[in-house]
């Protein structure tokens, strides 16, 4: 199996962006698939609810 | 176990649940529920706590079960205990509105062949002057007792005639022609009746009786509403103890409190004060006029249905307020946001088939403050007006993150 | 009657990002009447920058750190509602843009996969403190990342690059404001032609540098990784360098790499080269720094300019020798212009100010005005001091609560007017850098600044020279001939490239010194 990104460089770039808009609308400008999110920090950015919410991540695929 | 796989053997046990309606007996037969007992809808609650409606409800029921025979001694049964309440979710039981379920109550019998688990719901009593509204008077309990002597021994003997009825591939079906199996069950209603129907004719019962049974279905575009709650008790209830896992398999309001359950978190209540919902009136009405958030039927939103799956049922976004189609597939996407997944059984033809969002997720509910969306009837706060409205409820954010607190309390200090 | 006038506008869990507010804030004070106007999240600190302007009203006091607060400050009630509801409107039509026809945008990453499942980078920008969770999801679900948040801890950065390294994915950044991946310019990025040189970044303006004098060459890139600033440090032992060197030895398309950065660490030093070696396809190493000397040593080159890296792969590319010359143009024409302009200038003007947009050109600046000029003063090495100064306005110190100076040139515009105050100022040395992302107009925004400070040095009886260096190419959206014009128009000298630019710089601040310094040794080997 082709290494990641190896794969990426045969792949069209297809961008999910997170945060500052000004690079999604770049991107749609020149025509490539990204979609934007709007994103907010996570439990209204309460520290203690966001400590709990990274303890019960989901671990990482194997 | 990892909280992923733990919640993906939940969302499969959700989905996966094959809901079929197999009775209908009373509460007693099929529940062993006997005693003095009154179970009401929502998580635990007292008597002082209960909102008026709720009260009258309860009060009327207790001289329906033939206990007391006026409402002093009825209030006087219940405040010394002698008269004990019980929540339905406790004995494998839903009920809408005020979801009363008393010893003598017919009740359907849903069984999820799937896990094998039953679970039980009232009869819907149609619209205007009925018990789940807090209506209080003669008429209410001369309805409950021909429920009782009649309705339900004449849908008990047409189902079992029937064999059983897949419940699951019915509402699948009324999804595709416009019910959310919320606010709008006239699709899964009529489907039950030509079920029923041909079992129906064949009785060898009393065939005014049957007539009069006929009569009262066909009158209440809501019937199915109890049933589409009692498919998804069943559907829920095995998901409850699967440790480590954070899907939400109970949502319910008594009038007072909003309370959910979480599937790693047990039997555990986690509650805040419910919300008045927001919507449309009746001529007549305004929000002044509304009951606080009460009843079972957000089990029906917990399995994917409902407020879920908005983008199904154009006739419902108008009615609730929601601002239209677009509005609604909106609704739908934002649910998705707070879900494990799709459901493989309920898909939205408008949203090319996919499946209704399924499986809420307490982490996202916290993370994005999304909560979830119940479409719901709005009740009179008068204990007896009825349906005045109809509109949408949000769970409190509370719940999620109390449930939050525990699930990380039991992972232990060393995470994170 | 008409009196000054305070309107809040509080939207409850409404996040918006700092560039889109600051741009909201930009938009709300050009409004006829506006006085000051203020667009910020309710955190404490946003708070306290409100208060400073007069602008913490009870209101805005109430907004949580979630919240948006708009206040405006206006001579009138009518100006005052005519700004809030400009404030309202803008709103409204930017989530129109973004939105696909019917469908809200997605609230979370699990969102947005779910609505393009096909998806494969995610670009990070969201603030520090939660980019790393972030950029965590992204690599678990097998996406690749630009992570271009800066304020992400060390410990996280390594940890990341560990996971992206096991996953077989990128992780550009943090704080990587430039890529290029198979031809799409994402970030800060020039339009450049696709073609056979593959870079790898730790600085965005660097990658910029060398990719326009590629291409002004005709030479295109395969690849350009941003692997952050910190990768080749010791700490996180250059993860993302090696990673991005396997991929590219392993690509066909890329016949040549260019490292791009600062010194590494000894040891990733080694690695690098090493790595380098075992790819057996020619490289140049630009890892600029005070001990650099050019040197080949097989395949391998070392440069000490960004300018240099570009020459010494186009003649490598062609096979064909390569020495480092110190301008493009011959001697005499850079001379001449040099006089021209001395002739202007009082005879305590000596003295050079680099003002930059750029990090790694400022950085580049500062050693070449080094080499050539003595002692430099610049907040790119803390406690350092000179009689020449070299700003990096995109460092941190300048960039809280405000854009950058690649989006936006208030602050530049500031320092030229400071700087031309001083008297003993004889250059302002500039980078004007175009492409996608970048402001839409950087020479127009700088050259009535330049025109001004010119003016006002004349005034008092000096001239002001003004150096600088375009990196763009004909491609960029800006459009580089009018941006060139404007700034020639503005009275700027234009080098091909900022090593020339600040070469030129010193040249004019030092005197024939200098020129000979330069010029000398190409001189000797000539005889």
């Amino acid at each position: 199996m082709m290494a990641g990104i190896a794969a990426l460089f045969c792949q069209e770039i297809r961008v999910i962006n997170l945060g500052l808009e000004v690079f999604a609308q770049e991107l749609q400008r020149l025509g490539v698939p990204v979609i934007h999110v709007a994103w907010s920090p996570p439990a209204g950015g309460d520290p203690r609810k966001a400590a709990l919410l990274a303890a019960l991540a989901d671990e990482e695929e194997e | 176990m990892s909280i992923k796989t733990a919640n993906q053997a939940a969302l499969d046990r959700l989905v996966q649940a094959q809901p079929v309606l197999v009775d209908c007996l009373t509460a007693e037969q099929a529940m062993g529920f006997t005693g003095r007992t009154m179970l009401h809808a929502g998580p635990p609650l007292s008597w002082e706590r209960a909102c008026p409606t709720m009260q009258a409800a309860l009060l009327c029921a207790t001289r329906y079960e033939g206990w007391a025979t006026d409402d002093t001694t009825a209030l006087d049964l219940i405040r010394s205990g002698e008269v004990r309440l019980g929540t339905c979710h406790h004995l494998g039981a839903v009920g809408p509105m005020t979801g009363i379920i008393t010893p003598s109550m017919p009740v359907f019998v849903v069984e999820n062949r799937a896990a094998g688990n039953r679970a039980h719901v009232t009869i819907n009593e149609g619209l205007g002057k009925v018990l789940r509204f807090g209506a209080n008077d003669e008429s209410v309990v001369e309805r409950l007792r021909w429920l009782h002597r009649e309705a339900g021994p004449v849908l008990g003997a047409a189902i079992r005639a029937s064999g059983s009825i897949d419940l699951r591939v019915l509402m699948a079906q009324a999804l595709r022609m416009g019910d959310e199996m919320h606010q709008r069950n006239v699709a899964a209603s009529c489907l039950l009746a030509r079920t029923l129907m041909v079992h129906l004719a064949r009785l060898p019962a009393d065939s005014q009786a049957v007539a009069r049974v006929a009569d009262f279905m066909a009158a209440n575009d809501q019937f199915f509403l109890n049933i589409a709650m009692a498919a998804g008790k069943a559907s829920t209830e095995p998901c409850v103890g699967i440790p480590d896992s954070t899907m939400v398999v109970t949502m319910a309001r008594n009038g007072t409190d909003f309370g959910i359950r979480v599937a790693g978190l047990g039997d555990r209540w986690f509650t805040a004060p419910v919300e008045v919902p927001q919507g449309f009136y009746f001529p007549g009405f305004g929000p002044e006029d509304a009951n606080p958030d009460i009843g079972d039927s957000a089990i029906v939103e917990t399995m994917g249905l409902g407020g879920f799956a908005m983008a199904a049922s154009p006739a419902v976004a108008r009615f609730v307020g929601a601002g239209g189609m677009q509005e609604a597939i909106r609704a739908t996407e934002e649910m998705a946001e707070i879900c494990l997944g799709e459901h493989p059984h309920f898909r939205i033809p408008i949203l090319d088939e996919r499946g209704t969002p399924v499986g809420i997720d307490v982490r996202k509910v916290v993370e994005t403050g999304i909560t979830p969306l119940i479409n719901t009837g709005i009740a009179g706060k008068k204990p007896g007006v009825g349906q005045i409205g109809g509109g949408v409820a949000r769970a409190p954010i509370a719940c999620f993150e109390q449930a939050l607190e525990a699930l990380a309390a039991r992972r232990g200090p060393t995470h994170g | 009657m008409s009196g000054e006038t305070i309107r809040t506008l509080v939207k409850k869990s409404a996040y918006q990002d700092s560039v889109v507010l600051l741009a909201l804030a930009r938009e709300l004070r050009t409004g006829r009447g506006v006085l000051e106007a203020a667009a910020l999240m309710g955190t404490p600190a946003n708070k306290e920058l409100l208060a400073q302007s007069g602008l913490l009203t009870r209101e805005a006091e109430t907004a949580g750190a979630n919240d948006l607060a708009i206040v405006i400050r206006a001579d009138s009630m009518a100006a005052a509602e005519l700004a809030v509801s400009q404030a309202e409107a803008f709103f409204t039509s930017k989530q129109q843009r973004l939105c696909r026809a019917g469908h809200s945008l997605p609230r979370t990453l699990d969102g947005a996969r779910r609505h393009f499942p096909g998806a494969n980078l995610v670009v990070v920008s969201v603030p520090g403190p939660f980019a790393a969770s972030e950029a965590r999801k992204a690599l678990s679900a097998g996406l690749h990342v630009m992570l271009f948040s800066d304020n992400v801890v060390v410990e996280d950065e390594v940890s990341l690059k560990r996971l992206a390294t096991k996953r077989g994915l990128l992780l550009m950044g943090p704080d990587c404001g430039t890529a290029i991946l198979n031809g799409v310019p994402l970030g800060f990025a020039n339009a450049v032609p696709r073609g056979r040189v593959g870079l790898v970044a730790a600085s965005g303006t660097g990658l910029q540098q060398v990719a326009c004098l590629l291409a002004a060459r005709g030479e295109g890139i395969s690849q350009a990784i941003g692997v952050g600033a910190r990768d080749m440090t010791e700490k996180v032992g250059g993860l993302m360098t090696l990673q991005a060197l396997d991929a590219l030895g392993a690509d066909p398309a890329t016949e040549l790499i260019i490292v791009i950065g600062k010194p590494p660490s000894p040891s990733v030093r080694k690695q690098v080269q090493v790595r380098l070696r075992a790819i057996s396809k020619p490289g140049v190493l630009a890892l600029l720094g005070r001990e650099v000397r050019e040197e080949q040593e097989g395949e391998l080159r070392t440069v000490a300019t960004m300018e240099d890296a570009a020459e010494a792969a186009l003649a490598a590319l062609h096979g064909v020798p390569w020495a480092p010359r110190p301008f493009g143009a011959p001697r005499e024409e850079i001379h001449r212009r040099v006089l021209a302009i001395q002739q202007t200038l009082a005879p305590q003007q000596r003295g050079v100010r680099g003002l930059y947009a750029g990090g790694t050109l400022a950085h580049e600046a500062t050693l070449v005005l080094e080499s050539l000029l003595g002692a430099v003063a610049t907040n790119l090495i803390p406690g350092s001091t000179g009689h020449h100064r070299v700003l990096d306005l995109g460092a941190d110190e300048f960039t809280v609560g405000r854009p950058h100076p690649m989006l936006d040139s208030t602050l530049r515009v500031e320092a030229i007017r400071l700087a031309a105050r001083e008297p003993q100022v004889a250059v302002l040395l500039l980078d004007v850098v175009l492409g996608y992302g970048a402001a839409p107009d950087p020479a127009g925004d700088i050259a009535p600044a330049l025109e001004a400070a010119r003016a006002d040095a004349r005034a008092e009886g000096r001239d002001l020279a003004i150096v600088a260096s375009v990196i763009g190419t004909p491609g960029d959206p800006q459009g580089i001939e009018s941006q060139t014009a404007r700034l020639e128009a503005a009275g700027a000298w234009l080098l091909p490239s900022n090593a020339q630019a600040v070469r030129a710089a010193a040249c004019i601040a030092g005197g024939d010194p200098i020129m000979r310094l330069l010029f000398e040794p190409m001189e000797a080997t000539e005889r």
